[in-house]
């Protein structure tokens, strides 16, 4: 069985056998779901404005409530499931693609190579996340993808640095020796030796980030610098209704658990799946997800 | 010990070099030409012109770049594109809020984490080690600012007890500072001492492993002055760090928090130049918060040198 295998299996073991993580196992499940069938689940259009009906209390028509403009919270929260999971996916995705190949480039040759690469990602670590986040989409321009990429930009070097570590470690390993001696090409080694060994803590570290992802996009989106309007987004709902929150509780309070149980959820997946596969990882991002 | 804090020297003022450069590159990544967005439609040429001169803006990029450096190293970060301020002295008028609002806030996650933290290492298993958890768990999942939304809900609407935002200066109205920073801080207080609480409890529980400390329980040393003398000493160690990053994210200005409670600090100087367009504003502000993380790790890394030797030989 191969490392990769191992860890996965290791993986779903530890899912299966602790509590918390079954749970937010299953939160997730639901939320994919309504992620992917949210527009069809919806009782009520996201954008339907019905004036006649706006700030009602939770009922049984509107199980949320409405908003200012009368539109049905409920459908409005599960749609909106959908974008802050593909604004985490596509923006971890993308952080991993590029902070695991920075990392295993740099941990693979050392030397200068390491010190050129891990000091620029030094530099995007003295930015507080969110500031850089706000940053980068200042100048890009607020929207959907700006905000995929800043959110990339800023968690890319926590992949960097961990994929580094544990590169560092792999490459002292005598089948990678063995490897090279046969003249081995350098990226047949990185593909073949290095990453199926490292799998571990970038399972780990991947869930962690899209808990972090998901608060950054909501943080951004209450900002007004993420998903514009009319598109629904839980951190949006949260900036719209914050001035109506004293009289009408319903619109501060479901996009926000929204929130609030996709991020529980992912981190006590992530924490089950680091005391399992990587248990003397000190997360970086544990003393960044602060830094907002 | 002089040679790591050389090293650590510089190794900051690389990362500081860095620093200025993205800073710089903000700028540079605006779509279009950043004057003529941040003066919006109704501008005549003559104001364009000066405020392009005056930015530097017409210079080659090389040039823009070491006159940053130059500037940005002396103090100089440009002026506002909309009022002609210095915005060195627009950033540092708004230092006063976050500074106290950040002192408050990480004081109190220090009195909540530090006890709980211990505690739970301590009596790991426990019904306290359980309480401690579930508390740090939800306090890294809950967004700060719909912890802060529910404590308006509470404090403001229901009870009526506290203002839902605002801010007064310190000095003026001390008790007018403390009635509106009491929201706010702990909104951002006790995210802080979620993430103290782990770290804390971690911490006692590694150094409760630790040879020395199951022999002074051999030796029949008492269970209080074991904690006291041996554990909480060595554990504290790396907390410190821990406090300081979290000291200096929250002196970064914590955005959302000071847009939703109307805090005047660095965060929401950052988001009201965003919304305004003003890039050296923003670049100013982005650059003040990083060059004062960088500060605070370089101290913490030679104050952690000092606690434990085995650092600056490494």
């Amino acid at each position: 069985m191969s490392d990769r295998e191992s860890s996965l299996r290791r993986a779903a073991t530890a899912l299966r056998h602790d509590p918390l993580a079954v749970a937010g196992s299953i939160v997730l499940a639901l939320l994919v779901f309504v992620g992917i069938f949210g527009p069809w689940l919806a009782p009520y259009g996201t954008n339907e404005i019905d004036i006649g009906n706006m700030l009602q209390h939770p009922t049984a028509t509107h199980l949320f409530g409405t908003d200012e403009l009368g539109r049905d919270v409920f459908s409005r929260v599960i749609v909106a499931a959908r974008v802050s999971l593909e604004v985490a996916v596509v923006s971890v995705g993308l952080a991993l693609v590029v902070g695991v190949g920075i990392g295993l480039v740099a941990g693979y040759y050392r030397g200068w190579v390491d010190n050129a690469l891990m000091r620029c990602m030094d530099v995007l670590f003295a930015f507080p996340v969110l500031l850089l986040a706000v940053a980068i989409v200042a100048v890009l321009g607020p929207g959907l993808l700006t905000a995929m990429v800043a959110i990339a930009v800023v968690y890319a070097p926590i992949f960097a640095r961990v994929t580094r570590a544990s590169v560092l470690s792999v490459r002292e390993q005598v089948f990678v020796t063995a490897a090279v001696s046969i003249g081995t090409s350098d990226l047949r080694i990185m593909r073949r030796h290095v990453l199926p060994n490292i799998t571990a803590p970038l399972i780990v570290q991947t869930s962690l980030s899209l808990a972090f992802a998901i608060l950054s996009e909501a943080a951004l989106s209450f900002l007004g610098l993420g998903v514009q309007p009319p598109a629904p987004s839980w951190g949006r709902m949260l900036y719209d209704g914050r001035g109506f929150v004293t009289d009408a509780w319903w619109l501060g309070v479901f996009p926000g658990a929204a929130i609030f149980l996709t991020v529980l959820a992912f981190n006590l997946v992530g924490d089950a799946l680091r005391d399992v596969l990587d248990p003397r990882q000190l997360t970086v991002s544990e003393a960044r997800r602060s830094s907002r | 010990m002089g040679r790591f804090i050389g090293r650590r020297l510089v190794q900051s003022a690389v990362v500081l070099l860095g620093v200025t450069l993205v800073v710089f590159l903000l700028l540079q990544l605006v779509p279009g030409d950043p004057v003529r967005i941040a003066l919006g439609t109704r501008y005549d040429q003559g104001t364009y012109d000066a405020l392009r001169a005056r930015s530097g803006l017409d210079r080659p990029l090389v040039v823009q770049y070491l006159s940053y450096v130059g500037h940005a190293l002396t103090g100089d970060l440009g002026v506002s594109f909309r009022s002609g301020q210095p915005v060195s002295t627009i950033v540092l008028e708004r230092l006063p809020a976050t500074l106290s609002l950040a002192l408050t806030a990480i004081v109190l996650a220090i009195l909540v984490a530090f006890p709980l933290g211990v505690i739970s290492g301590v009596r790991n298993g426990s019904a306290v080690d359980h309480a401690a958890r579930v508390f740090s768990q939800i306090g890294v999942s809950v967004p700060d600012f719909w912890m802060g939304i529910m404590g308006i809900l509470l404090f403001s609407g229901v009870l009526g007890w506290l203002p839902p935002s605002g801010y007064e200066s310190l000095l003026e109205s001390p008790s007018g500072w403390a009635t509106h920073v009491v929201l706010p801080a702990a909104t951002v207080g006790l995210v802080t001492a979620s993430i103290l609480t782990r770290f804390i409890r971690s911490s006692v529980l590694e150094v409760l492993s630790e040879d020395y400390v199951r022999t002074a329980d051999a030796k029949g040393l008492k269970r209080r002055i074991v904690v006291l003398r041996h554990v909480l000493r060595n554990a504290l160690i790396p907390v410190v760090t821990v406090i300081a990053v979290q000291l200096a994210s929250l002196l970064g200005g914590v955005i959302v928090v000071e847009v939703l409670f109307a805090w005047p600090g660095i965060g929401r100087l950052t988001y009201d130049s965003v919304q305004a367009r003003d890039y050296p504003v923003l670049q100013g502000a982005v650059f003040l918060v990083a060059a004062l993380f960088l500060l605070v790790n370089l101290l913490v890394d030679i104050l952690y040198a000092r606690l434990d030797p085995r650092i600056s030989v490494r």
